[in-house]
């Protein structure tokens, strides 16, 4: 960013938002808006709680199964589609109607059929994050260069070789692409679930918060959240650069 | 058929699904250790006669025999070098020379050090650690030529290697393509368009003419190479007839 003829760092803006912020907050324009400040203070005393960290434990290991069963399941499915004509497209529509509907609505649905407990949380996550690994996966698979497959094909690849020596890694770009996708979503998955539930982890605390009008509690762990889901898809994002340099080559 | 052809050819034709007829009754018989070239206008179904060859693709009719047997796929004794070069993007020179060993279950100091002998035929040894983005055209058909001379096979396929390569590059691959299979025995199938690369490669051409392909003529340019520079070959009175004979042929189907 430049301001003035000056480089400024990206982070700057935050900090401006936060200004703005403050004098909101100290000018008590409205009561769910308390000065950030405040917000700050609270987030360091909840973070050493243990009803913090139990919280937050539960929250990742649902977030971390879900998105482990949407990656074990979603990359396979999109490979085959994307290989097996006819199963893309039985599979297809599906995919493409589940990737674009409000998943939060089935949660009560989930609720009723599996019961109210972290196995709902993770069943979905995985149903936020499967769908666009899987619609990604495919369209990479789709892309790979038809004479790659044949160069290898020429000089004696097996079926195995093939998937593991050309077509994954030609695809690899866009299954990360849907990998960042899908941990943004799973992110979104475990927040609903949980507050759907509203007995445990993350969601519980914001129950908490709100029913006692805590609002600094309450804000500092809207930030908290934020800042994780924006540090796994960061995270996803750096590998996704690291394999930009042969994508934009291909 | 002559007795020392490795590759024949018998009355191949294929038809596409869409219904369209790219090649009908061709018979080749390729010579051991001799460079022929398939020569024709765009569309006469030249890549596919290759790709026939090659085992990528099934022919709607007859067959390919290489050194005495039938084609159902391809094989350790042909390799193909690509038109698009076909490189691995996400691997480097070494690796990508190295790519068909590494199939074949080589263990990678092996399969590295008979790559890098390749690699410096084609010149490139700085290279070795370049990743294919980082090269030129050129630079990276030679990086195909040399996975293909990796494999050691007997036969090379080459779907016109120099087409997206620009004027100069393009004569002195020739050359030194020439140079480079004039000390091996390597039979070569080469495609083309152009017919003064055809006539100033080939041991033998065959012309084809368009939709569906069939041989329309079988031209020897006879041309005297050993000991002549290219620029000798290029002014060969030899050279210079095969050129006109083929363009003679071919401007009909302009």
């Amino acid at each position: 960013m430049i301001l003035f003829g000056k480089r400024i760092p990206i982070f700057f803006s935050l900090v401006i938002w936060f200004f703005i912020w403050e004098i909101a907050g100290r000018a008590k324009l409205s009561s769910i808006v308390p000065p950030v400040s405040a917000v700050i203070a609270a987030g360091i005393t909840i973070l050493p709680t243990a009803k913090f960290s139990a919280a937050a434990l539960i929250s990742l290991r649902s977030f971390a199964l879900g998105m482990a069963l949407a990656l074990l399941v979603g990359i396979p499915i999109g490979v085959l589609m994307a290989r097996v004509a006819s199963l893309g497209k039985i599979l297809g529509l599906w995919v493409n109607i589940f990737v674009s509907a409000p998943i939060s609505a089935l949660v009560p649905i989930l609720m009723a059929l599996i019961g109210i407990g972290e196995n709902t949380v993770v069943v979905t996550v995985f149903l936020f994050a499967v769908f666009v690994i899987i619609l990604d996966t495919q369209v990479g698979m789709k892309q790979a260069d038809r004479s790659l497959v044949e160069m290898a094909r020429c000089f004696g690849a097996t079926r195995r070789q093939l998937y593991t020596k050309v077509l994954f890694l030609s695809a690899l770009p866009e299954i990360l692409a849907g990998v960042r996708l899908g941990v943004i979503r799973g992110v979104k998955g475990v927040v609903i679930g949980q507050l759907l539930i509203a007995i445990i982890g993350v969601g519980e605390l914001f129950e908490l918060y709100s029913q006692h009008f805590l609002m600094e509690e309450f804000w500092a762990l809207v930030i908290i959240v934020f800042t994780f889901a924006f540090a796994v898809s960061e995270a996803v994002a750096y590998f996704e650069r690291r394999v930009e340099y042969y994508a934009s080559s291909r | 058929m002559p007795a020392d052809a490795i590759v024949e050819v018998k009355q191949i034709g294929k038809v596409y699904e869409s219904g369209v007829e790219a090649l009908a009754g061709i018979d080749l018989a390729l010579p051991q250790g001799r460079l022929s070239t398939l020569l024709g206008p765009s569309g006469c179904g030249k890549t596919t006669l290759l790709k026939i060859i090659a085992g990528l693709i099934p022919p709607s009719r007859g067959e390919v025999w290489v050194k005495g047997k039938k084609v159902d796929g391809p094989g350790p004794e042909r390799a193909f070098v690509f038109q698009d070069f076909a490189l691995l993007p996400w691997a480097n020179v070494l690796r990508n020379v190295a790519f068909g060993l590494e199939l074949r279950g080589l263990p990678e100091h092996e399969r590295y050090e008979i790559a890098r002998q390749h690699i410096a035929e084609v010149g490139l040894t700085t290279f070795e650690s370049s990743y294919p983005h980082q090269l030129s055209g050129g630079m990276r058909q030679r990086v195909g030529l040399a996975r293909a001379l990796t494999v050691d096979a007997d036969i090379i396929l080459m779907d016109e290697p120099f087409s997206s390569v620009d004027e100069q590059t393009r004569r002195k691959f020739q050359e030194e393509l020439l140079d480079l299979l004039r000390h091996k025995s390597k039979t070569v199938i080469f495609v083309t368009h152009s017919i003064e690369e055809a006539a100033y490669l080939s041991d033998q051409i065959f012309l084809l003419s368009p939709r569906p392909g069939t041989v329309s003529r079988i031209i020897k340019p006879n041309i005297a190479r050993e000991g002549s520079s290219p620029d000798e070959i290029r002014r060969d009175k030899n050279y210079l007839d095969t050129v006109d004979e083929i363009w003679q042929i071919l401007k009909r189907y302009v």
